[in-house]
């Protein structure tokens, strides 16, 4: 039983802290919102200097060989300081779909140009029907030959804009079983076929809608077992909620801080805000919630690393919770602050809106919450 | 990180589980609830706790020289598990083996260590709590009970009131007032720990709103209790009562233990119709459930982290200062939940699982009072963790 952070966690911890506030503070999220690509190329370069795209990647390919546990405590910070671009994408779907299904040339090709920040990457899972299970994967890939024909439309692809390769999710057999006959490719983002429409989010982040028209994908860029790759996207997709877990918890811990130290320093009839419990207890109620959040995000941080069957209550639950938690505590922290904490030019709102963005990535809090019943429906059946 | 338990964690676990099974008679799993607040449930409580006695098992990890187990703290997790899965009965003692045990191990003398902590554990001495007054509740240090020392002994004249249990008690942990005019109030409390037979006692049951009788009235009339029974110095009581209401902490047992309500609430809601379904099948119940459940793991969770701090040398962590504040709120969202689930059965008076479900409902509204009101916990997380002025 080990249930804190060891030395190196710490470590990384501080470095990322004091890295981002200097190299991500708010002016240059700001800058973001309106930047076409909506992240920093020269910022992406440095932080593979860090070492941090690769380091979920074994020394091998250019990694530093730490788990997915050491991920969440960086992403933690990530999401603390805002920072916009593909970097969840790239490493944790990207990376860890390569790391764990793909053949050993693909993974000596890519995963070192993942590390050395030379490659980003995207998840192309959802499509109009905007589900997150097998059911919604309609797109088409059709066998010929050495390879297939991909066709559909995905929506909400993350960062697809400038991604060298796309991950997309297609049905390669149809069966009784929509889990059976799901394949995953690996898609060089420039081929034939494919065209891209770019949306951003209140807060900056960009979502692409994938066409795929006809596209030709070799078989040596099937990542995984054809046909048997449902398992395989659901573990990405378990890693991505937990990593948007990790963003949700450091985002909501900087909201806490800044409405604790504005409790502190704002004074209304000749006293600290704070002194009225109306909003002290609005502070300890986040301490509280990003506190639980904490707990459970690092157990389903675990439980997907180790791949234990926790895992599939774990996720659900700590997405709901977190994402819950940063919704809430953004919230409060508009009304904690007053007027101020409403206009444009403060941090605040830059909070809320990366809150309510998260919360749709891979279902919200109520879908996550039902499938927390269903799930413990089938473990109770199964006694 | 590692959520996993060792082998050794494991063989214990067995050994309890083993234990468990040849000692604790297959109904006493649920008739100790259903007996309610009732002289057969505290006989049936007592006669546990006495067999895990036997066994080393109350006060676990507690020093072998007072008739403690000596064990370690992860062995005490797996036990408070493992009997809250087969349900076991609660002990008799709960205030004195959580409240008054540690409290005398940490600020005892070596003969009060040696007087009290083996009948603590054996359950030989029960004992109560009279901290609350009518005009100190919330505002603690505004108690009145007058102690005035009179050579060997002190002479305590008051009024205490919501003391658990001291219908039963044979030894209270007493606050009273040693100093009237000092300032801040505090500076002049002293703890003492009374014999409850002593002349001058007199216990009035309250009845709850539950109906039962946990908690009571006590008056005070010239009860003399010696001064070798004064737990520190004289007005340092209050310092002494911090060390005790921390001790005051929700366990792993008690996670588990919300678990098994839970799944519990589970087989209700797929058993109950509403509106001519399942209740299970409801969605505003099911989004319900899931909280619940959530908050189920959270706590759980929470225990684990406080643990790994502890067997790391570490003070309690942030995790530990709203342990107590979280599950109170959690229970009556649950209780309510079962409630809800039921309709109208949870009102109607009768015997049976309704009733089980509307006491625990009821019972419920007490968590978020005692040992601390919600609000006080608020307050107490907003100025000493987050440092907000008062
Ligand atoms: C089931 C049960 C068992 C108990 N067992 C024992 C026992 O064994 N021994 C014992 O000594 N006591 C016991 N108590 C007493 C318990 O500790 C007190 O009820 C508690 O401290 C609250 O005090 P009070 O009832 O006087 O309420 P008050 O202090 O009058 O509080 C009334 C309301 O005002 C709020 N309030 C008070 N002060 C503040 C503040 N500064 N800021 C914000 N809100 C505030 C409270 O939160 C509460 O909502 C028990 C109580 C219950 C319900």
């Amino acid at each position: 039983m080990e249930f804190t952070l060891n030395e190196e966690q710490q470590m990384l911890k501080g470095i990322a802290r004091d890295f981002l506030e200097n190299r991500c503070p708010k002016a240059h999220v700001r800058d973001m919102l309106t930047d076409e690509k909506g992240y920093s190329p020269e910022l992406w370069q440095d932080m593979a200097e860090l070492g941090w795209q690769g380091l979920m990647l074994p020394e091998e390919y250019g990694g530093t060989g730490g788990d997915f546990v050491d991920m969440v405590v960086l992403i933690e910070e990530m999401g603390r300081a805002l920072l916009p671009g593909p970097f969840i994408p790239t490493v944790v779907y990207g990376g860890v779909a390569i790391l764990q299904a793909g053949t050993s040339e693909k993974k000596n090709e890519l995963l070192p140009r993942i590390a050395q920040g030379e490659l980003s990457l995207t998840l192309a899972l959802q499509e109009s029907s905007e589900r997150f299970d097998a059911e919604g994967v309609a797109a088409e890939a059709v066998e010929k030959e050495d390879h297939y024909i991909l066709s559909g439309t995905k929506i909400l692809v993350p960062y697809a804009h400038v991604a060298d390769y796309i991950l997309c999710v297609c049905r390669s057999r149809s069966s009784s079983d929509a889990e059976d006959g799901i394949s995953l490719f690996l898609v060089d983002a420039e081929g034939e076929g494919i065209s891209c429409i770019t949306r951003t989010t209140f807060d900056g982040r960009k979502l692409c809608d994938v066409k795929l028209g006809e596209v030709k994908v070799s078989k040596a860029n099937l990542l995984g077992e054809p046909h048997g790759c449902w398992p395989l996207v659901k573990r990405l997709v378990d890693h991505g909620s937990v990593a948007m877990c990790a963003e949700a918890i450091g985002g909501a811990q900087m909201a806490m801080e800044m409405s604790i130290s504005y409790a502190k320093e704002r004074i209304q009839f000749g006293r600290p805000i704070g002194t009225n419990q109306a909003i002290k207890h609005k502070c300890a109620n986040m301490f509280v919630d990003v506190e639980c959040g904490r707990s459970i995000m690092y157990w389903a941080a675990w439980a997907v690393d180790e791949g234990v069957p926790e895992a599939s209550l774990a996720v659900p639950m700590a997405k709901s919770w977190c994402c819950d938690t940063y919704r809430r505590v953004a919230a409060d922290s508009i009304q904690v602050h007053g007027g101020i904490g409403f206009t444009w030019d403060h941090d605040i709102p830059l909070y809320f809106k990366r809150a309510k963005t998260l919360e749709y990535t891979f279902g919200d809090c109520d879908y996550q919450r039902e499938i927390v019943v269903r799930e413990l429906e089938r473990q109770l059946a199964s006694g | 990180m590692d959520f996993r338990y060792s082998p050794e964690d494991e063989a214990f676990r067995k050994e309890v589980r083993d234990w468990i099974k040849e000692n604790l008679p297959e109904s006493w799993a649920t008739e100790q609830e259903a007996l309610g607040i009732s002289e057969d449930s505290f006989q049936m409580a007592l006669e546990w706790q006495k067999r895990l006695y036997k066994r080393g098992w109350v006060g676990l990890t507690w020093p072998k020289e007072y008739g403690g187990g000596g064990g370690t703290l992860m062995q005490q997790v797996i036990l408070s598990e493992e009997m809250a899965k087969a349900r076991a009965p609660g002990i008799a003692n709960t205030l004195g083996v959580g409240m008054a045990g540690p409290t005398i191990l940490s600020f005892g003398t070596e003969e009060q260590k040696k007087q009290f902590i083996p009948k603590i554990l054996s359950g030989e001495e029960i004992w109560c709590q009279g901290f609350s007054e009518p005009d100190a509740g919330s505002d603690l240090a505004n108690l009145k009970a007058r102690a005035i020392r009179d050579g060997d002994y002190y002479v305590v004249n008051g009024q205490k009131v919501w003391s658990t249990f001291a219908q039963y008690g044979d030894r209270c942990l007493l606050l009273v007032r040693t100093d009237p005019d000092v300032l801040p109030k505090h500076r002049g409390i002293t703890y003492l720990l009374m014999d409850m037979k002593t002349p001058g006692i007199e216990v009035k049951p309250l009845k709850q709103m539950t109906g039962d009788s946990e908690f009571n009235e006590m008056f005070l009339d010239n009860v003399r209790v010696p001064v070798s029974n004064r737990l520190g110095e004289e007005n340092r009581g209050w310092y002494v009562a911090m060390g005790t209401l921390a001790f005051e902490r929700a366990g792993m047992g008690q996670a588990i233990m919300f678990k098994q309500v839970l799944n519990e609430i589970f087989r209700l809601a797929a058993k109950t119709k509403r509106n001519g379904i399942p209740a299970i099948k409801d969605s505003t119940i099911r989004q319900r459930l899931a909280q619940c459940a959530i908050e189920c793991e959270i706590m759980r969770l929470n225990s684990y982290r406080s643990l790994s701090t502890s067997l790391k040398g570490g003070g309690p962590g942030p995790e530990e200062m709203f342990s107590k504040l979280f599950w109170s709120e959690m229970n009556q969202r649950m209780t309510e939940l079962a409630a809800q689930i039921l309709g109208i059965d949870s009102v109607i008076e009768g015997e049976g699982e309704a009733q089980l479900w509307q006491y625990r409902f009821l019972r419920s509204r007490g968590n978020t009072l005692e040992q601390g009101s919600s609000e006080i916990l608020r307050n107490v997380i907003g100025e000493r963790v987050l440092g907000i002025p008062r």
